[in-house]
């Protein structure tokens, strides 16, 4: 009796066939799961061939590439202009959002009542987090170039670099703040410190590690970002940033096309020189982008054990 | 709000002396007005493109009308913005139809949504209930980098390799069209590719939310893991999971240079997929190319459809955010 159960078990036309759904379930959401990890591979690979056929073939020097301006005639073209560029919107922007920032994520996690008004803050957040980050380039077109009457100047990217950043700062300091322990705000407020005094002698320190990670990851997002800095009108520049006579003072005043904007300009080009040169920007710009990366991780692995 | 909820509320204002207490409160204040920027922020972008998209369809801002007392006629009526089917704002017969760069971005992201929501449900699925550790370890990372990589690297990936590499011999061999640099295939594959890592990793958080009594039960019951995966675990995920969707949908609507890129500058309506055609973003990049004035028609039309754009990904947002909101609070 129980032998013939089992026989019937094992010959079960259905259970085999669970078996097989099985098997095939797991292979195609097996090889779903490469389609991204083959993409980035094909994606890289084909950077990496353009830029080894611009060198190699279209003879462009990278050192020639990194210390020259830009230029229309594609032999003479180089990437120095949109490097420091980039260089001095990733110092505005940090500038500009950090401090408010961290502020308001400060008063979002240690002050603010939960009242209707807080929430609405919060949900703007979230909301201002999943705007097109052209709609900022149109923002700072509006209101500062033609507005306050700016023109097409660093500063200006700038800024709209820095309202398209804000919400994920915030929201990676509101986190770091989280983190930190009420028992360490407790001991503080025993020794009699006051509020303000507790959080920027305890819990500021505590939490800065992963304040600084959230805003290193910020602007490595942000040194990417082309479509607000074309809508403010960063497109072809053939000097490296820094008025006449005021030099580096001079540069967030100055007309500017950053890395990946130059990038663009590029890429949108026929000629196929362009197209090499457009790899070889976008290897100095996932170079840059991949250290600020390993930048921000090597400080969340170094701190995360503290506190 | 985390913490001193046990404290009294003498020790929660700070016990210190009057100056102190001032000191405090002047500091409270000023941590305030940092968070109201971003509030301020989403009133300025309302303010800025509905005031200049009025002078679209009007022949002044709202606001020039209200304060300088400007004429405000009207000059494109709202039938012919939305039923319209040519849009060429700027040509010398104009014509303001919007349709024409609403189905390039309906149909970019239409087929992005093809490529995204079923690989990046499928990794999700993977990575939560199949991966080992060590497999999970590895292919999470290399999702996060997908997702990190700058949208004009897709767009040159793209230029440079999708549309001539990939699809043009298929184009040639399979269906005799000769393809030009521009295709709207090449533009669904690009920000399908580069909205999977949306689509996955909220997906998986989702799915790990799940509590594994669930799994347990249903194994107990005799399910297989294909069953427990697409029975139990899909289904009480499933508000999260949407709203990855939502969120990939609000991206791709919102891309800008990757379909500027590879679906390029044609405003037309097509089913062909090897056509060229014109996204609303893509149109907003060649108006802001040809360094367009204040006032002028181009000008104009750029905040006309930045509004439309706005309102479009915002709504998106809004609906992702309720559907967040409610699976954050089953479990």
């Amino acid at each position: 009796m129980s032998t013939d159960v089992r026989s019937e078990l094992f010959d079960d036309i259905d259970l085999r066939w669970e078996h097989l759904k099985n098997r095939l379930f797991l292979g195609s959401i097996f090889v779903a799961s490469m389609f991204g990890v083959v993409a980035l591979a094909l994606l890289l690979f084909d950077v990496a061939t353009d830029f080894y056929v611009g060198i190699t073939e279209f003879d462009i020097g990278l050192v020639d590439f990194l210390t020259r301006d830009g230029s229309r005639r594609p032999e003479l073209a180089g990437f120095k202009g949109a490097i420091v560029a980039s260089v001095f919107l990733m110092l505005l922007t940090a500038f500009l959002s950090f401090f408010i920032g961290v502020g308001s994520a400060i008063y979002l996690e240690e002050y603010a009542p939960d009242t209707r008004l807080t929430r609405l803050i919060e949900a703007n957040l979230a909301n201002l987090a999943g705007v097109p980050s052209i709609v900022y380039g149109l923002l700072a077109l509006a209101a500062l170039r033609n507005g306050v009457g700016l023109g097409p100047i660093l500063l200006v990217g700038a800024i709209a670099l820095a309202l398209l950043v804000m919400p994920i700062i915030i929201v990676s300091s509101q986190e770091a703040i989280r983190a930190v322990p009420d028992g360490v705000r407790d001991g503080s407020y025993a020794t009699g410190a006051t509020k303000w005094q507790t959080i920027r002698r305890v819990v500021l320190p505590a939490a800065l590690p992963g304040i600084f990670t959230g805003t290193i990851l910020a602007l490595a997002r942000a040194i990417g970002e082309t479509a607000p800095l074309l809508m403010v009108g960063a497109l072809f520049v053939n000097r490296t940033p820094g008025a006449p006579g005021l030099g580096v003072v001079g540069a967030p005043l100055s007309r500017f096309s950053g890395m990946p904007t130059q990038i663009y300009a590029w890429a949108a080009e026929p000629s196929q020189h362009f197209i090499h040169l457009a790899a070889v920007g976008i290897v100095v710009l996932l170079a840059i982008m991949l250290s600020m990366n390993a930048v921000a991780v090597s400080l969340r692995n170094r701190y995360e054990t503290e506190v | 709000m985390s913490t001193g909820q046990d404290l009294g509320p003498e020790i929660r204002k700070g016990s210190g002396t009057q100056a102190d207490q001032i000191e405090n409160r002047r500091i409270r204040r000023l941590l305030f007005g940092c968070a109201a920027i971003t509030v301020l922020t989403t009133l300025a972008i309302f303010f800025v493109l509905l005031d200049n998209a009025t002078s679209y369809f009007w022949s002044a801002r709202f606001s020039e009308a209200l304060f300088l007392g400007e004429p405000f006629e009207r000059e494109v009526t709202f039938t012919e913005f939305f039923t319209g089917t040519r849009w060429a704002p700027d040509h010398a017969t104009p014509s303001h139809g919007i349709l024409p760069i609403v189905f390039g971005t309906v149909a970019i992201t239409v087929g992005a949504a093809f490529v995204s929501i079923p690989i990046g449900t499928a990794t999700a699925i993977y990575t939560s209930e199949y991966a080992s550790p060590r497999v999970r370890r590895k292919l999470k990372p290399t999702l996060e980098i997908l997702a990190g990589i700058p949208t004009i690297v897709y767009g040159y990936f793209a230029i440079a390799f999708i549309n001539p590499v990939l699809l043009a011999p298929v184009a040639e061999w399979g269906f005799g069209i000769n393809i030009g640099r521009y295709s709207m295939l090449a533009g669904m594959l690009v920000v399908g590719i580069m909205t999977i890592p949306m689509v996955s990793s909220i997906s998986e958080d989702a799915m790990q939310a799940v509590p594994d009594e669930l799994r347990n039960g249903a194994y107990a019951l005799g399910a297989t893991k294909y069953d427990v995966s697409t029975n139990v675990v899909l289904p009480a995920s499933i508000s999260g999971v949407f709203a990855s969707y939502i969120l990939a949908v609000s991206r791709a609507i919102g891309e800008t240079m990757a379909v500027t890129l590879a679906a390029g500058f044609n405003a037309n309506i097509t089913a062909n997929p090897f056509d060229e055609i014109m996204t609303m973003t893509a149109y907003m990049v060649s108006m802001a190319r040809g360094t367009s004035a204040v006032g002028t028609v181009e000008y104009q039309s750029l905040f006309a459809v930045g509004l439309l754009l706005f309102v479009m990904t915002l709504s998106m947002n809004l609906l992702n955010d309720h559907l967040k909101r409610r699976f954050q609070e089953e479990y």
